[in-house]
């Protein structure tokens, strides 16, 4: 099977698929960390994304730094905001009112960036500023495009910063004791909202710096800029295993990195079918591991 | 006297509410009429979601597969012969010779969705929270999938149209009648208390004997049948109808729906479908320049963002729902 898998896929696709997991990572982490603190499975997170994109397209006449701190600023403040006149007062609904609440607020930043896109008249809007980052360079005959490495190198350097901020700081200690059981750790002195205000702009900030990855491999910037990536991703988290961090991102890398493997290895007829054949093996993993692929060692899991 | 009166007033005021938009829509003008039909194929397709999300308590982004094979075989199969060939040539030969009337082709919707809702519940009901919301899901990617891209038992990516146009406002309204019928004596039978038992706490439930992968089943391909049946409205409300319209945005508005109405009451179900229709209605009206006491003009393209913050508005200030998941019931 082993065998069978690898004679077709080509050094080309493993790193198309490396590069796609690295950024679903990013995105996995950012939607765990709000899940792991408020139990809330943010569907709007793909709009952070999508309000990030439409910064670097209306900011690209600007120097590329200032773009991407116009980037960080509006998709960070947006982040906050969105706690703080959704998240809190949905704190301890059921979570399919908490889900439902995010689907309203995606599709109103859905419709509130069509207005504003719609303004000359046109769907749509490209960021020029950062896309000759998208050219390939070659490595030993495989096509790399420059964001590809970007995007590994970024991925690394930021899960390992989250790692050291998550292990060694007294906010992360309280984020890990929160994301372990809220109540007990708000009894012993862990200020909720300060936790929650944290992992919120955590996950901001990660939404910025996918938005200029997936910015520059996608320069075209409209109203479902990232909706799509952001289903793919929440998916992934729940296959990982959404309880814990760790789980969640390899499951957010792994169903980008499978979604590469097998769009490389199906003939070339058939990858319009890519998306059953993700989405059936999916439902299989789901089957054998109802709590998670990468959730090793844990209790009795739910399953009738 | 209650004990009877109860039952009767949560059957009664559902189909009540029922009744009169499908009378409504007979008293107002032709281009308004859409409007009211649109309502009640919405109650159709909710009260089927409802009768598996509700009861189970189990979450599902599934069950909008099971109203686009209810809504892709009605259409299919009643688009006349003639001209069938000619739109669908790809066609299975037996799909692309044989043609149904209406009725029989609601049927067939039913079966369809139902035995689709089956097969897939045999191993999916295993599962439980946010794996089962994820296993649903993947249900409705692979369902849209296939029917967008397999040429042979559908029209592919292209639009199905020529579907005769039956969903007038005494099928729409019977039919949702049907469903919201279909749907209490569910709920009021064995299999339905069982299953609402596993739901409040599946532990005691199981204590006591219930089997809960069989009840979810049982439930889920209710809901499949209901939801096909819904789908059968649906295309010949229509007339034509793509992939894209029984897929992402369809699955979340009527989720939508059903916990702003309040996720597990019949009368939530009904209510939240309507009061939603209703709100969206107006809203495209208002886009247009509509007059109420004031005249009231929204900007194009703003009718999404009212109805987007409404929506968030609804479940932060009552996040059990319009009806807090209650059936209707008169005060004491």
């Amino acid at each position: 099977m082993s065998v069978g898998v690898f004679a077709v896929v080509d050094a080309q696709t493993l790193a198309d698929a490396v590069g796609l997991g690295a950024v679903y990572a990013l995105m996995a982490v950012g939607i765990g960390l709000v899940f792991g603190v408020l139990r809330l499975v943010n569907f709007a997170y793909g709009q952070l994304v999508m309000a990030g994109a439409y910064t670097l397209a209306f900011t690209a006449h600007w120097r590329v730094a200032w773009s991407i701190v116009a980037c960080v600023v509006v998709v960070v403040a947006l982040s906050l905001l969105m706690d703080r006149a959704l998240f809190r007062p949905l704190r301890g609904a059921s979570p399919p009112v908490m889900l439902v609440a995010t689907f309203a607020i995606a599709f109103m930043l859905q419709a509130i960036a069509l207005l504003v896109d719609l303004r000359d008249d046109t769907i749509g809007e490209i960021a020029t500023s950062i896309a000759p980052l998208n050219q390939p360079t070659t490595v030993h005959g495989v096509d790399i495009r420059k964001i590809t490495i970007v995007a590994v190198i970024v991925a690394a350097v930021t899960l390992a910063l989250l790692a050291l901020l998550l292990m060694r700081t007294t906010i992360g200690l309280q984020m890990r004791a929160a994301a372990t059981d809220f109540d007990t750790a708000r009894l012993l002195g862990v200020r909720a909202n300060r936790v929650i205000g944290f992992a919120v702009l955590l996950s901001g900030i990660l939404a910025a710096i996918v938005s200029v990855i997936l910015t520059v491999q996608f320069p075209f910037v409209g109203p479902d800029f990232a909706l799509r990536e952001t289903i793919v991703v929440l998916v992934g988290v729940v296959v990982g295993g959404i309880d814990r961090l760790w789980t969640a991102t390899l499951g957010g890398f792994a169903i980008g990195f499978a979604t590469g493997v097998i769009n490389g290895a199906l003939p070339t007829e058939d990858t319009v079918f890519l998306p059953s054949v993700v989405f059936t093996l999916v439902i299989i993993v789901l089957l054998v591991r109802p709590a998670g692929l990468f959730a090793w060692g844990r209790g009795p899991v739910e399953r009738v | 006297m209650r004990r009877y009166l109860d039952p009767a007033l949560q059957l009664l005021a559902p189909a009540v509410l029922v009744v009169g938009v499908g009378i409504g829509s007979t008293l107002v003008s032709s281009s308004n009429e859409i409007y009211f039909l649109n309502a009640l194929v919405s109650v159709a397709m909710v009260v089927a979601i409802y009768v598996f999300i509700g009861n189970s308590g189990v979450l599902s982004f599934g069950q909008m597969s099971f109203v686009a094979v209810g809504a892709f075989a009605a259409g299919i199969m009643t688009i006349p012969l003639e001209s069938k060939t000619g739109v669908l040539p790809t066609l299975f030969p037996v799909l692309r010779d044989h043609t149904v009337g209406n009725l029989a082709s609601l049927g067939l919707a039913t079966a369809v969705g139902g035995v689709f809702a089956l097969v897939v519940g045999l191993p999916l009901m295993r599962l439980s929270g946010l794996a089962a919301g994820i296993a649903t899901f993947a249900v409705l990617e692979v369902t849209h999938n296939i029917l967008r891209e397999w040429t042979k038992i559908g029209p592919g990516a292209t639009t199905l149209s020529l579907v005769p146009e039956t969903t007038d406002a005494l099928q729409a309204t019977l039919g949702a009648l049907a469903v919201v019928a279909a749907a209490f004596l569910y709920q009021r039978s064995r299999l339905g208390r069982r299953l609402r038992a596993s739901r409040e706490d599946p532990a005691a439930a199981r204590g006591v004997g219930v089997n809960v992968h069989r009840e979810r089943l049982w439930a889920f391909t209710v809901s499949g049948a209901l939801a096909g049946f819904a789908g059968g409205l649906l295309v010949h409300l229509l007339g034509s109808i793509t992939t894209e319209q029984v897929y992402l945005e369809l699955t979340f508005l009527t989720l939508a729906m059903l916990v702003i109405g309040g996720l597990t009451s019949l009368w939530g179900a009904v209510v939240g479908a309507l009061v939603v229709s209703a709100l969206d209605s107006f809203l495209i009206e208002a886009e247009q320049g509509v007059d109420v006491g004031l005249s009231l003009d929204l900007p194009q393209g703003t009718r999404l963002i009212f109805l987007g913050a409404i929506m968030a508005l609804v479940l932060i200030l009552r996040p059990t729902g319009l009806t807090g998941g209650r059936e209707f019931r008169i005060a004491r």
